[in-house]
């Protein structure tokens, strides 16, 4: 198995006197394709957060590529590698398909103090040639908020993208899409993957999580009940308890 | 190309103007309009492209003039130093300000902007050196040649301010930064895990605005030829700083300009024909109009207008 | 400076009065802006304006604090229709909604200072009462009695205030809905008539606090801005959302500024609440007991 990029170590939150996370550890190889499932309320947008750095673990580690992170802001994240879409999608409304794009793409991959004229060149064609990739290649002009659902997925993967992750975080892109669109945003995810991309991907949508993950953890009540091949998990009777309630 | 042009052609025109015409109330009021214009850029720097409301600019204005004032009491510094002093004590403003209030929500923010307008006029209103509450008298020096007017000069000089402002304002804009913080403005969280260092990005623009609003309050000592804090720290200047962009449109550069010159010629003709106070329950009304049914501004408008027409 | 522990004492004593003063005239935008998270910078011009219908129904011989609490239902109906408009106007159509709906409020608060200077002119207007010009003798200090009087009205106001949204059911609710909007809608419950309803109160208790206000010292139209300071200072302090932490924070603003005052001066008083406001920011932004 390839070296463990990310290695997530008893990691724990809290928020007032509510634990959401409790002491939480995962290691992630380079190139996986890793799933996270868990009943809504489980912890697992919050333990995404804390990767990304939009939340800040109370307690763990975080190591990414041998690197604490637990201490960095979510932009410095990003910059070394993570990159996450979310949940509802968040398109910077008042700016264009492509400009959207651009932002991951000055800022992380092409920052420097000074960001000249050929820079934003190149970024533009960096940046239309991801969404030819994802195929919102026509949209490109179009006002971000103007966006169908399953376009907007694509926009918030096609962002995270941009910013050239080695990790891709991706919440949930998929909760009420069509099957033809799942499978649309499936086959993006794979391709990401075969380009040597880490996956991380949190999903409900179960035929999605089971064809594509090579492990899966289960998580509920911030703890991880569960941890193993899709078809274990689908087998663990504390995932089903977990789901359908005890 | 084609703001250059229009940017040279009117700094070429104040300077004609500063030539020609001898009536020497045109440019009283358009120092004031230019000042408004160099206001409400600064403004919107801030408040329209990253979205933080900033109701102290009577703290920033105000701090560039007492340190114009100051300056050039203590070493008889020529404008252009005064100038420079003042954009970097109320960038210095701006910048520790940001830093203290700008990782917390938009309000607390605009609140804070009130707090640094009480508590600079307060300090200055206990320092003797400064003239205290009474305030100072200055002696203007002769106007440097080749202008015979010392208004007249002033006046070309905040031309050229208001130029500067408007294409840092418009470089911004226009450049990477400007999309980061219009990032920040649609999505904070959204442009933070897109590699946008939101903090360092929100308080760059607050130095930014801080310094230009001092600047543009740097020559109001010799303007006035006197400075005490009462007037200096106005409330006018944070409603007209904030109204100017709100009506005229805060998504571009040229929208606070539209504003701030049709409020200051309001504000003129209201004052002048009824009352000061008038004018500005003419302004609250405006701003609360605008900001609910034409939250573009005027620009916006326009915008509607020409894309409804060309169909 | 002089130091004298009777000096102090005395800045004490009156820093509670005047604290728990100040808790009550910042309770309505605890409501307003600690629960329901409206960026409310008019509260203190509709607190103004409640000093001033206290002033004319003065003139109708109204005791003050009568006045206030005839006012109560109409400013009600008054708050129930700002937020209605406030909703239907911003907080609905969402993203750019926190800079207009901050400058809303802003051109709000300058429409009525600017009302009331047309109205009733820049000079400065009282009340008169049978408390009002009279002393009591504490000890060996001299306490202004209308300062007693707003401080008892003032404790009145919190403690029902307070009881009512522990106690009832639509108080209870406003409660619900500062913390979980959503799950309250799974309920049943209409989240914005609730937050109307909740505007209303908050507004209605404005307006006896505009009475206390100029019970306590005369009032002119630039009045609001000192106490957006001072009230939004106290909310800040106590936490957003926090009831009782508005009197503790209410008394931490009364005590300092008194103590300022006295050891100070007048010209540096305006500043505390302001500097505290700043020291909260900057260090504990979530206040004593913020959620």
């Amino acid at each position: 198995m390839d070296k463990i990029l990310l290695e997530i170590k008893g990691v724990s939150k809290n928020f007032g006197g509510f634990t959401a996370l409790d002491g939480v550890s995962i290691a992630i190889a380079g190139g996986e394709r890793f799933g996270l499932i868990g009943p809504n309320g489980s912890g697992k947008t919050t333990l995404i957060n804390c990767v990304a750095g939009s939340l800040r673990n109370d307690a763990g580690s975080i190591v990414f590529d041998g690197e604490e992170m637990s201490r960095l802001p979510a932009y410095q994240r990003t910059r070394r590698g993570i990159a996450r879409s979310f949940q509802i999608p968040r398109p910077f409304a008042s700016m264009s398909v492509l400009e959207n794009l651009m932002v991951p793409l000055e800022y992380v991959a092409h920052r420097g103090l000074v960001v000249t004229g050929k820079t934003e060149a190149q970024a533009q064609d960096e940046a239309m040639a991801i969404l030819r990739d994802i195929g919102l290649a026509g949209k490109a002009a179009a006002p971000s908020n103007r966006l169908s659902q399953v376009e907007l997925r694509k926009l918030e993967l096609a962002r995270a993208m941009a910013a050239r992750p080695r990790l891709l975080i991706s919440d949930e892109a998929m909760a009420g899409l069509s099957s033809n669109e799942v499978s649309e945003v499936l086959e993006i995810l794979f391709k990401l993957n075969a380009a040597g991309i880490t996956i991380i991907m949190i999903e409900h949508i179960m035929q999605a999580v089971m064809k594509f993950s090579r492990r899966v953890v289960c998580l509920d009540a911030g703890q991880i009940i569960c941890e193993g091949t899709p078809a274990e998990i689908v087998a663990n009777v504390g995932v089903q308890m977990a789901y359908l309630g005890a | 190309m084609k703001f250059w042009a229009s940017a040279g052609l009117v700094f070429s025109l104040a300077v004609i103007a500063a030539a020609i015409v001898k009536n020497e109330y045109y440019f009283f009021a358009g120092y004031t309009v230019l000042m408004f214009v160099v206001l409400a850029t600064a403004w919107n720097i801030l408040g329209g492209y990253v979205g933080y409301v900033n109701f102290g600019t009577p703290a920033f204005f105000g701090l560039g003039a007492y340190t114009a004032a100051v300056l050039f009491k203590a070493t008889a510094a020529p404008l252009a130093l005064q100038i420079l002093a003042a954009a970097a004590m109320s960038g210095l403003l701006g910048f520790a300000a940001g830093l203290l209030t700008l990782r917390l929500r938009g309000i607390f923010f605009a609140i804070a902007t009130i707090a640094l307008v009480v508590i600079i006029e307060t300090l200055i209103n206990n320092w003797r050196y400064a003239g205290g509450a009474t305030g100072l008298q200055l002696l203007r020096p002769p106007p440097t040649a080749p202008f015979e007017s010392y208004v007249k000069m002033l006046f070309v000089l905040m031309a050229a301010l208001a130029v500067a402002a408007v294409a840092i304002a418009r470089y911004i804009e226009r450049s990477w930064i400007g999309r980061g913080l219009r990032a920040i403005r649609d999505s904070e969280e959204a442009a933070e895990c897109s590699g946008v260092p939101t903090l360092r990005l929100k308080v760059f623009a607050c130095t930014v605005s801080g310094a230009l609003m001092g600047a543009g309050g740097a020559t109001m000592p010799m303007y006035l030829s006197f400075i005490e804090p009462a007037s200096t720290f106005n409330l006018n200047y944070a409603i007209g700083a904030l109204a100017s962009p709100m009506i005229g449109g805060t998504a571009g550069y040229l929208g606070p300009v539209i504003g701030a010159i049709l409020l200051s010629t309001v504000q003129q003709v209201v004052t002048v024909t009824i009352s000061s106070e008038m004018n500005v329950m003419v302004v609250g009304v405006l701003l609360v109009v605008f900001v609910v049914a034409a939250p573009e501004g005027i620009l916006g408008l326009i915008r509607k207008w020409t894309r409804s027409s060309s169909r | 400076m002089v130091f004298s522990f009777d000096l102090l004492l005395e800045a004490v004593v009156f820093g509670i009065l005047l604290g728990c003063f100040y808790a009550a005239v910042s309770i309505g935008l605890s409501v307003s802006f600690g629960l329901l998270d409206v960026p409310h910078i008019a509260h203190p011009a509709i607190m103004v304006f409640g000093s001033y219908c206290t002033f004319v129904l003065g003139r109708y011989g109204f005791d003050p604090i009568v006045a206030g609490v005839v006012l109560m239902p109409a400013f009600f109906v008054l708050g129930m229709g700002v937020y209605r408009f406030y909703y239907e106007a911003f907080e609905r159509r969402g993203s750019d909604a926190g800079v207009r709906g901050i400058a809303f409020f802003f051109g709000l608060a300058l429409i009525i200072e600017v009302g009331l200077i047309l109205a009733f002119g820049v000079d400065q207007r009282s009340v008169e009462a049978a408390y009002i010009g009279k002393s009591l003798s504490i000890g060996e200090m001299r306490v202004p009695l209308r300062f007693l009087v707003a401080f008892g009205v003032a404790l009145v106001l919190m403690t029902a205030l307070t009881l009512y949204l522990s106690k009832t059911f639509t108080g209870r609710a406003i409660k619900a809905v500062a913390q979980d909007e959503a799950a309250l809608r799974l309920m049943g419950a209409n989240p914005v008539r609730i937050k109307q309803w909740a505007f209303g109160i908050a507004t209605a208790v404005a307006a006896l606090a505009g009475a206390l206000l100029i019970i306590v010292g005369p009032v002119e139209p630039g009045l609001d801005r000192v106490y957006i300071g001072r009230t939004f200072s106290v909310v800040v302090l106590a936490g957003l959302g926090s009831m009782t932490g508005t009197l503790a924070a209410g008394l931490i603003l009364g005590i300092s500024e008194s103590i300022v005052l006295m050891h100070f001066g007048a010209s540096w008083a305006p500043a505390v609440s302001f500097g505290l406001l700043l020291i909260v920011l900057g260090i504990r932004p979530q206040g004593l007991f913020g959620r």
